[in-house]
Parts: structure tokens; sequence; C-alpha cells
């Protein structure tokens, strides 16, 4: 009888375990989910003002079409990319993109001048700090969570349930894996 | 980080715990003494009853006092763009759901605090001191360490323990009047031996509790500010621009009285707004300025947690930890960033440093109403909102200006003043546009129905544009 007991309560508080470190894995898992909204939002910011960029450079420096046109492809590219892995190859690709042009941009005095165009340089710039922000919460959650479904014994439940690793939202272009620029 | 904020909380629960058992065994202890063997309970229980009543009062009062108290005034992106763009940088940082509010404080001594019990409703406000002497890296450091407080739910436990340091003051206090005039009748009534003794205790424990109390308290406190100053490191990366941002205010700090509002909210700053030199005792809410700044000085290069815990080891000496084992698990060591450009130049730190002062300046006449007339002579005209007439001469050449106003489309002429505050606050969208007529290309800045003046900057390209305080929608035409 006592031997019942002990078994039932034994059970009971194993049971009670697996149930608090899968609801634990659950919300380090939303968290991710959160933190990648975040970026996702400050992403699309960034492509919603690259159409207006390029019409006013238009205006000013037509025949830069090669560049311009680089920036228009990165952009669509971005805009289609689907997962963490493919959408960070892609925004890479497109800061790049952008970065040239703002290279080419240099040479138009009258452009520069153009408030137009300060006030969306303004937003791109406050946009890309954003993303750097987020993009470091994100990492740090994803390292947190991984971390998590690693270690003993959260890796015996992550097996069954299906929690798998979550990939780092990664820049492996140097320039860009710096922290967060701070101009305004 | 969630290791961070859930030690917290457990250190926060153990607090209330701590202190809730100190009230109840306070009360018991009265209760024996005035009413008698059976009277442990009922005073257990009033004790907590005194602190619920205390609670809901504290609650009821709402975020908003506070802001009021402290005369803070709420800002939009375009009143101070830089002071918005970090806000909204380190809320994302630090994965809020949402960025908090920002208020200014008209207030020459640097300063910062936040509020708000839960994290949707937070508010951040930094004084325009702050505003006119840190650049950017310090603005951020401070910014970070208001976010992590919010992140930390500081507020919300804060505003639980001091209740409850309150009701212990108020039961001692009530206890010692009792006594002090109570105490000769009942003594001739001749009670038993262990109410005397009870009696005694009382009185003992009448004096001593809610030095207790407080010492828990502020150790709490001190604790917080730690963390929220690792925090900050964490989240911007760069320990310096906080140690200097301190630094700052701690060389512009001068004692100023203590009125009862800076009182209550001593705990609140990022630094004790009473005492300059701040030094650490068991009654303080800050832990020493110079100590935070060489703790932070003392990371070098490094931005972890477990860089923080080295050097506060480092500085303090002696093994006591600041930060639990499971937060300096949960991730290694991070590396800081370089300082930004303003930092490293000083000739384009000074230029943006009169920038900066401009700004505030330009933001503090804003917010207090005042609408800006350029006259030909080159004085700035500053009107105050309740100005009544429609045209003002200039003080120093005497030409009339008239002032601008935007009206209401539907019969463009001048609404009368009853008009005006029956619009006030109008629900959004339910507002009839209003038009104003530019006069030129530069800056203009015109009067709302709602009497806020709103200003037009020459970059404005949209036709449609809104009161930042009433919403309401106004059409900017070309006149």
């Amino acid at each position: 009888m006592l031997g019942l007991v002990i078994l039932l309560v034994l059970i009971a508080a194993v049971g009670l375990a697996v149930i608090g470190l899968y609801n634990s894995l659950v919300s380090l898992r939303n968290r991710v989910k959160e933190a990648w909204a975040q970026i996702d939002v400050q992403l699309k910011r960034r492509h919603d003002l690259i159409p207006n960029l390029v019409e006013t450079v238009k205006g000013y420096a037509a025949h830069e079409k090669e560049t311009l046109d680089r920036v228009i492809q990165a952009r669509s590219r971005a805009v289609a990319a689907t997962g963490v892995e493919a959408q960070a190859q892609a925004e890479q690709a497109l800061s790049g993109a952008l970065g040239r042009l703002m290279l080419v941009v240099e040479q138009y005095p009258d452009l520069k001048a153009n408030q137009n165009f300060l006030g969306l340089q303004e937003e791109l710039t406050a946009t890309e700090n954003r993303i750097g922000f987020s993009r470091q919460h994100f990492n740090e959650t994803v390292m947190q969570y991984n971390t998590r479904i690693q270690s003993f014994p959260a890796n015996i439940l992550a097996g069954t349930f299906g929690f798998t690793e979550e990939t780092y939202f990664e820049l492996t272009d140097t320039a860009a894996r710096e922290a967060p620029q701070v101009k305004f | 980080m969630w290791e961070a904020i859930q030690a917290n909380t457990r250190r926060s629960r153990l607090l209330i715990g701590l202190m809730a058992a100190l009230l109840a065994g306070f009360g018991a202890l009265v209760g024996l003494a005035f009413i008698g063997p059976d009277g442990a309970l009922p005073g257990a229980a009033g004790a907590l009853v005194l602190w619920l009543v205390l609670l809901v009062v504290a609650l009821a009062g709402g975020d908003g006092l506070i802001l009021h108290t402290a005369g803070a005034r709420r800002i939009e992106k375009d009143d101070a763009p830089q002071l918005w763009n970090v806000v909204e940088e380190m809320s994302l940082a630090a994965g809020l759901a949402r960025m908090p509010s920002v208020y200014i404080v008209d207030q020459d001594a640097p300063n910062a605090f936040a509020t708000g019990r839960k994290a949707e409703t937070a508010a951040l406000a930094v004084t325009s001191g702050l505003l006119r002497r840190l650049n950017r890296d310090e603005l951020q450091g401070v910014v970070a360490h208001e976010i992590a407080h919010i992140r930390n739910h500081d507020v919300r436990f804060m505003t639980l323990a001091l209740v409850m340091v309150g009701s212990i003051a108020l039961l001692s206090d009530m206890v010692l009047r009792m006594t002090w005039h109570g105490g000769g009748r009942r003594r001739s009534g001749g009670k038993g031996k262990g109410q005397a003794a009870a009696m005694v205790l009382t009185l003992v424990a009448a004096l001593v509790a809610p030095l207790a109390a407080r010492v828990l308290y502020f150790a709490c406190s001190r604790r917080r500010e730690y963390l929220a100053d690792a925090s900050a490191a964490r989240f911007t990366r760069y320990p310096p621009g906080l140690a200097s941002a301190l630094e700052k205010i701690s060389g512009n700090l001068f004692a100023r009285p203590a009125t009862s509002e800076l009182r209550a909210m001593a705990p609140m700053y990022i630094v004790n707004p009473l005492s300059a030199a701040s030094r650490g005792g068991l009654l303080s809410s800050h832990p020493p300025l110079d100590e935070r700044v060489r703790i932070l000085r003392a990371m070098g290069g490094r931005a972890g947690w477990v860089d923080y815990e080295r050097a506060y080891r480092q500085v303090r000496g002696g093994g006591e930890a600041c930060l639990d084992a499971g937060t300096l698990q949960s991730e290694g060591s991070l590396a800081a960033r370089e300082p930004s450009a303003e930092a490293v130049e000083p000739a384009a730190g000074q230029e943006a440093a009169v920038e900066r002062a401009r700004g505030v300046a330009d933001l503090l006449d804003r917010l207090a109403g005042l609408l800006l007339i350029a006259c030909a002579c080159g004085v700035a005209i500053k009107v105050p909102a309740d100005f009544a007439a429609a045209s003002i001469p200039c003080p120093r050449c005497g030409r009339s200006h008239a002032v601008p106003e935007a009206r209401s489309q539907a019969h463009d002429r001048q609404p009368d003043p009853a008009s005006r505050e029956k619009a006030a606050s109008p629900e959004e969208g339910d507002a009839a546009p209003l038009t104003y007529r530019r006069r030129g290309q530069g800056w203009e800045s015109f009067r709302c129905l709602c009497g806020r003046a709103v200003q037009v900057s020459p970059a404005l390209s949209a036709s449609r544009m809104r009161c930042p305080a009433c919403r309401r929608p106004i059409d900017v035409v070309q006149g």
C-alpha cells in the first residue's frame, strides 16, 4: 500500500516536472518568434523606403542606372526571401547595393542638398540602427533557446516534442557585423 | 536576460514576503499588547488590511500622477528625434513589446526616470538638462538604464515595497501615540505579566521595525541599480557611455531643497536627486556614484553579464556577488563596440553640443506652447499660447504680424476662443481638417485650434499633417 502511494507520488512529481519543462520551452520558443517579428517589422520598413529613395536619386542621377537597378533587384530578392538564413543573405546583399548607391550619390551635390533625399537617408540610417538592435536581441534570444534545448534534461524532451534549434540572423560581411552604427 | 529578470522577481517576492512577515509580526505584537492573549491573530490581520488599503490608494493614483508631480511633458518623434530614436533602439535591444512613451522635464539638473507598473504602459522621462549635456553615446547609456528598470519590472515591486515600508511606519506611529496617551490608564487596570512584557516588546518593535523595513527596502533598491547598470552595458554594448553620463551627471548635481515630491521620487531617478555626494549608506536608495562609474570603467572593452560581475568584484573587493549564478551561466563574455565619431573627435563633439543646446531650447519653447514669428528686422517674436489678439507688433521695429493660425475649412475665418476650448480634445479622426497657408519656405509655426503651437519644417513635403497634441488633420497649402 505504502509502496503504491510512493510510486504514485513519484509519477505525479515527474509528470509535473515534465509539464513545467515543456511550458518553459514553449515560452522560450515564442520569445524567439517575437524577437523575429521585431526584426521583420524593421526589414519591411527598409524595403518600403527604398522605392522612394530610388525615385529621388533618379531625378538627379538618371545615368547611374546600373547601380539603381542593382538596388531594385536586391530589394525584390530581399522581399521574396523566406527563412532566417535566406533573408539574412538577401538583406546583406541589399545593404551592399545601398552602400554602393550612397557612394555614387557623393558625386551629386544637388542631390545631397535635396531635403527629400536627406530625410530618406536619415530615415534609412535610423532603420538600419533599429535592425541592428533587434538583431542583437534576436540572436541573444536564439542563443538562450538553443543552449536550453541542448542541455540536460530539456534535450530529452526537445527531441520528442519537436523543439529544433533556431538559426542566428548573422551577417557574414565584417563591416555589417560590427555593432550597430550610432549615427542618427 | 530572462534569468536575470526571473532572479530579480524571486528576490522581490522574498523581499515583499519578509516585509509582510515583519508587518504581520509587528501587528500580532500590537494585538497582544493592547487586546490581550487572543489579540495576536486580529492584530496581524489588521496590519495586513492596513497594507492592502494603502496599496489600493497608491495604485489608484496611477502612473500619470508621478509624471504630473515631476512636471513632465509628453513629446513626439519630431520634437526630439535623437532622443526618440535612442529610446526606440534601446526598446528593441531590450525586446520590449512596445516602446515606452517619452517625456521631458524642464529642469536644469541632468537626471532621468522611468515609471509604469506594466511594461505596456511604461513611460520614460529625461530632464532638459540631461538632453543638453549628454552626447548620443551617453544618452543611449542613460536610456538603456531606464529601459532596464522597465524590463525588470522594478517600478511595480518598488511600489509594493514602498507601501509596505509606509504601513510599518504608520503602524509604529500609531503604537507610539497610543502608549503616550493611553499608557497610564492601562497600567492602572492591572493586566497580566505577559501583557506587560508584550507591551515592552511592542514599544521596542515600534522603534526598530520601521528602520529594519527601510534598510531592507534600500538594500533591494541599490541591488536593482547595479542590475540596471549591467543591463544597460549589455543593451548598448558600450559601458563607457553610461559611465561618462554618470560622471557628467554627478558633476552637475547641486544640493537642492528637499521638497516632499522630490523626496518621494528620489529612488526612481537614475541618480539620487537629493544628495550630490551620494555616500552609500544603509539608508541610501542608490549605490555611490563613483563606484558605479568605476565598475563600468573596469569592464574594459567587454559588455556581458560575466564582465560586469568581474568588474564588480574587482572594484568592491571581497567575494560578494552582484548577479545570480543562473544569469552568469546563461551567456558568455560579450565584446563592446567602438565609440561613435562624436565622442572621438572633440571638435565635432563641440559643434554637436551647440546644436544640441539650441535644439533643447527650441523644444522647450515649443512644449511651452510658444509661437515663433520671425520678424524682418531679425527678432524672433515668441507669442504665448493664450495670446488673444489676432496680430502682434514687433518689439523692436514695430511692424505688425498676424498671429498665424490654422483655420477650419468650412469657413475660412478666425475661430472664437469659446470654440477653441470646446475643440480641445476631439476623438481621433472625427475632427474636420484645418487649413494652414504657408507664407514662405522656411520654418514656420502656427496655432492649432486646440491651442498647441505646431511647427512646419522646410522639409515638409506632404500636404497633410496632424497636430501633435490633438491629432487633428491639418492641410498645409502654399499661401
